[in-house]
């Protein structure tokens, strides 16, 4: 059989994902707070966060492994929130990929079609298709244990797209390959994804991985959802002081805003004053924010902000050549591109750098 | 936004039958094991006759100098075979697990000696070989003009006892050795340490939990044994008194119950504080990948030495077995360092005479084993694999098991179930059902045990990725938790099989007719008179390849399996 009837044999109409007040406890400890999302039809979803922020908690939620306080699950149409795991047709790859070692590759596949009660033809047909889709079928008689890890992530992706998943959860699918291999198997994923138009949600600690692949992101902090947004968007524009210090580097000073209108300044815990826009919004105990790389060595325009210190570290990226100044007691990162060695400045240098007005953002907790 | 419970997203139908299995494993463990050693301690507190709670026979107790005696000879056993037992022991430990030594196989294959034959079974054969005029003291006279009491009185007692269960210390010092992760002893080499400081300072501190459980249970293994003192003919001890004063004097006598409680309260006693003393000290300090000690190289002098050691240790360790051997097929062996001619004529009669001990035996340590799997599997389950509440409960009530000897079983049956008839007006205690049922309870812990460390092998993804394409919590019992456990209920099966194949104590109060005796009571009652020390070594013999060819094949079964599911490499 080749890919694409193989791919035709399995597509079905994308379904929509929607969690509604849900709220978890584990004893008197709340581990989710309050989610409420939606994710649309094919879309190829993150939950992004550090580990025990919540996300692996959601998604067992949706797969029905554990239960809510309060709160709704509903895919497509049906709510599943009284469902049993074992009848809601929502695919889940585990992280460990949880393949059964006393079964071969085919008999792994073959699973939960046999508990649905398929007559055995119509198994074996949809076993080959899905072993050809992830390219498995030459290893269809070897156990587990005798794959390597990506061959043993294609079983578990295959076992579970063989069932016709109304959507499809990837709990940190990538953790357990190497960098290499990490990179392959992320674009092989989101091809699987587009060309089954199946709507999926991938949980991942890896910003990289999601931004790369991902449609939208939710970025989870201590149970809730810090913000939803396309991976762009959450860069250039993040809601909070944890989605901005999460994504990317950013710089992040303490101080108070003083005056007016077009004369407010904002002055630093160590006392050196920094002009506000007239347009910026400045939120109640909020830090200016701003990203390392946002700084130059000469003013874009004529009221950029002046930025100086002595330079106390100096890490060479690659690219680029990341600053640590010391500006009178704060700490600032400053990434310039690297030209050529004898350009870079030295420890104890003075560096004197311009931050444009628009690239200064406002931001509380 | 709704406000809506997702509590009862467990299947209703899953929940009752999780919940009629407890109450099954629930009601088995309080009637077979609970209630009778419940009576055994009810009864040893209350006045003969008006049933009052009263401590008057506990002082009766103390009064009679007998009991005081058997206390402290007790006690002064079981003190003296740790002492021995950690002689043995402990260097056949470090050689094996810091040294690169050829014979750690078979050092380590002498673990599973105290599983395939019950001390008093060599019993006899170590009086031929140690007794005043056995093998090595004849040749003592003959070469040194001196005898050893090797054999004499308790002496005899403690020279079995920890010859036959120095290697549950050897097992349980040898694993906490492995565990010590190389990383501990660089450290201390790292910093100026070596050698025998190193070995005092670091290695042996973090080695002490694992001597410490190995020693609680040889002290509580030789405290509760009945059947060797009674078989060197040593009454002046605890449990051969209790086995005496209920089978001499009768179920109600208070003393009886009050010896049994003595020797409850001393086991719970021994294993509390072998715990108590190892609390926060759980030193398993191997990290991922990592591989234990270094091994290193023995110089020419320290290896002459091991290897004297080990010999001497094996000699010492083996010679039960190869007196039984030698008296099995004697003819006469009397004042005489070997026997005087050989026969085969005790294993004929044995055959002749005995398969009934052999059927029996093979029915009753299959039963026990079976029932042992079922209900270990049953709370491995319920303990491991759901939230119900007091499934806990289950797991205590079958570790106490381990604090009840067998003739404390053995009494609590008989005075339990004694007035409960049949319609026919037969008492339960007559019916070899008995006997099952206590060596499945007094085994139940060891299997538990097993079953236990299979389950928490399976990852519990595995089974949520059962019931993520679509398979009930049935369903994927059948189709995942069995057939990946299969090694584990089997390593349970063979624990309880082996050992209620040889187990006498329990059974020793509750054989009602010698067509329902095991090999066990067979091999007891050969042993009493010198003309049956033949056959009874005969049947020893059988009895110990039966035992060992089991466990055995059911080693080969289980290692093939775990590597068939990719579990061992």
């Amino acid at each position: 059989m080749t890919k694409v009837s193989a791919v035709s044999a399995m597509r079905i109409d994308p379904q929509a994902i929607t969690i509604e007040g849900v709220n978890v406890h584990y004893g008197a400890l709340r581990v989710l707070k309050d989610i409420n999302l939606e994710i649309k039809p094919g879309e190829l979803f993150a939950f992004l966060g550090p580990s025990g922020c919540g996300k692996t908690t959601l998604l067992r939620l949706i797969a029905g492994f554990l239960s809510a306080t309060t709160g709704r699950v509903v895919v497509g149409n049906a709510d599943l929130t009284n469902t049993p795991p074992w009848k809601r047709d929502v695919g889940m790859v585990f992280q460990s990929y949880a393949l059964w070692p006393h079964m071969t590759v085919r008999k792994n596949i073959a699973f939960g079609l046999e508990e649905r009660r398929l007559p055995r033809a119509e198994i074996d047909k949809r076993v080959d298709a899905a072993l050809d889709l992830v390219g498995m079928r030459h290893l269809a008689d070897r156990r587990p244990s005798q794959l390597s890890g990506g061959q043993q992530q294609r079983v578990a992706v295959a076992r579970t797209i063989v069932i016709r998943p109304k959507v499809l959860l990837l709990d940190e699918p990538l953790s357990n390959l190497d960098a290499k291999m990490r990179v392959q198997v992320r674009q092989e994923l989101r091809e699987l994804q587009l060309r089954l138009g199946l709507t999926t949600i991938f949980v991942t600690h890896d910003q990289e991985e999601a931004n790369t692949i991902c449609d939208r992101i939710a970025v989870f902090s201590d149970g809730e959802i810090q913000q939803v947004g396309k991976p762009m968007d959450l860069y250039a524009n993040p809601a909070n002081l944890f989605v901005a210090s999460f994504l990317g580097t950013a710089n992040i000073i303490e101080g108070s805003v003083s005056g007016i209108g077009a004369n407010r300044i904002f002055t630093t815990s160590s006392s050196v004053a920094i002009p506000v826009a007239e347009n910026a919004v400045v939120p109640p105990g909020a830090k200016l924010v701003f990203r390392p790389q946002h700084c130059s060595l000469t003013p874009a325009n004529p009221d950029d902000v002046r930025l100086s210190g002595t330079i106390n570290t100096i890490e060479f990226l690659g690219a680029a050549v990341r600053y640590e100044l010391k500006m009178g007691a704060d700490s600032l990162l400053i990434e310039l591109p690297f030209q050529s060695a004898d350009m870079v400045k030295k420890e104890g240098d003075i560096l004197e750098t311009y931050l444009p007005r628009s690239a200064m953002l406002w931001l509380a907790d | 936004m709704t406000d809506m419970s997702m509590a009862p997203v467990k299947a209703r139908k899953g929940f009752s039958g999780l919940v009629l299995l407890m109450l099954a494993i629930g009601a088995f463990l309080l009637l077979f094991l609970l209630i009778p050693a419940g009576t055994v301690i009810y009864v040893a507190f209350t006045e003969k006759g008006t049933g009052a709670l009263t401590l008057v026979n506990f002082l009766d107790f103390l009064e009679n100098d007998l009991f005081k005696r058997s206390f402290v000879n007790s006690a002064y056993v079981s003190a003296m075979s740790v002492v021995w037992a950690s002689v043995f022991a402990l260097p056949l430990a470090v050689i094996t697990t810091r040294f690169e030594f050829r014979g750690s196989v078979i050092i380590q294959t002498l673990g599973f000696l105290p599983l395939i034959m019950p001390p008093f079974v060599g019993a006899v054969a170590m009086l031929l070989l140690f007794g005043r005029n056995g093998t090595v003291n004849l040749w003592l006279d003959q070469f040194f003009g001196i005898k050893l009491p090797f054999m004499e009185g308790l002496n005899g007692v403690i020279f079995v006892q920890s010859l036959h269960y120095f290697p549950f210390i050897l097992i349980n010092v040898s694993n906490s050795l492995r565990q010590i992760d190389v990383s501990m002893e660089e450290a201390a080499q790292n910093l100026g340490s070596s050698g025998f400081r190193l070995f005092r300072k670091i290695v042996f501190p973090l080695a002490m939990p694992g001597y410490l459980a190995g020693a609680a249970l040889v002290f509580v293994k030789v405290f509760d044994d009945l059947a060797t003192p009674l078989l060197l003919n040593v009454t002046d001890m605890l449990a051969p008194q209790a086995y005496l004063r209920v089978t001499s004097i009768g179920l109600s006598d208070p003393m009886g119950y009050v010896i049994a409680t003595i020797l409850i309260a001393v086991s719970v006693f021994a294993m509390w504080a072998s715990v108590a003393l190892m609390r926060g000290r759980d030193y398993a300090t191997v990290q991922r990948g990592g591989g234990g000690l270094a091994k290193r190289k023995l110089k020419p002098r320290e290896a002459v030495l091991a290897y004297g050691v080990v010999v001497f240790v094996l000699l010492l360790v083996l010679s039960p077995h190869i007196g039984l051997l030698l008296l099995s097929f004697a003819s006469i062996w009397s004042f005489s360092a070997l026997p005087d001619g050989y026969t085969m004529a005790h294993y004929g009669r044995v055959i002749g005479e005995s398969s009934i001990y052999i059927k029996n035996t093979l029915i009753y340590a299959s039963t026990a084993g079976l029932i042992d799997v079922v209900i270990g599997g049953g709370i491995a389950y319920l303990v491991l694999r759901t939230k119900l509440f007091g499934r806990q409960w289950l797991d205590w009530a079958a570790t106490a098991a381990l604090a009840v000897p067998g003739v404390v079983l053995g009494i609590g049956y008989l005075r339990t179930f004694y007035g409960v008839t049949l319609p026919n007006g037969t008492s339960l205690t007559s019916l070899p059902i008995m006997i099952i049922l206590a060596l499945a309870v007094r085994r139940l812990p060891y299997a538990l045990r097993a079953i236990f460390a299979a389950m928490q092998q399976i990852s519990v993804s595995l089974e949520e990725a059962a019931e993520n394409l679509g398979a009930n919590k049935a369903r994927t019992v059948q189709r995942i938790v069995l057939p990946l456990m299969l090694g584990g209920l089997l390593a349970g099966f063979v624990t309880s099989f082996a050992t209620a194949a040889v187990e006498l104590s329990a059974t020793l109060m509750l054989i009602q007719s010698n067509n329902d005796a095991p090999i066990a009571y067979g091999l007891y009652m050969f042993m009493q008179s010198p003309a049956g020390r033949g056959p009874g070594a005969a049947l020893g013999v059988i009895a110990v390849l039966l035992v060992a060819i089991c466990t055995f094949v059911s080693h080969v079964v289980i290692e093939r399996s775990q590597k068939s599911l990719g579990l061992k490499k």
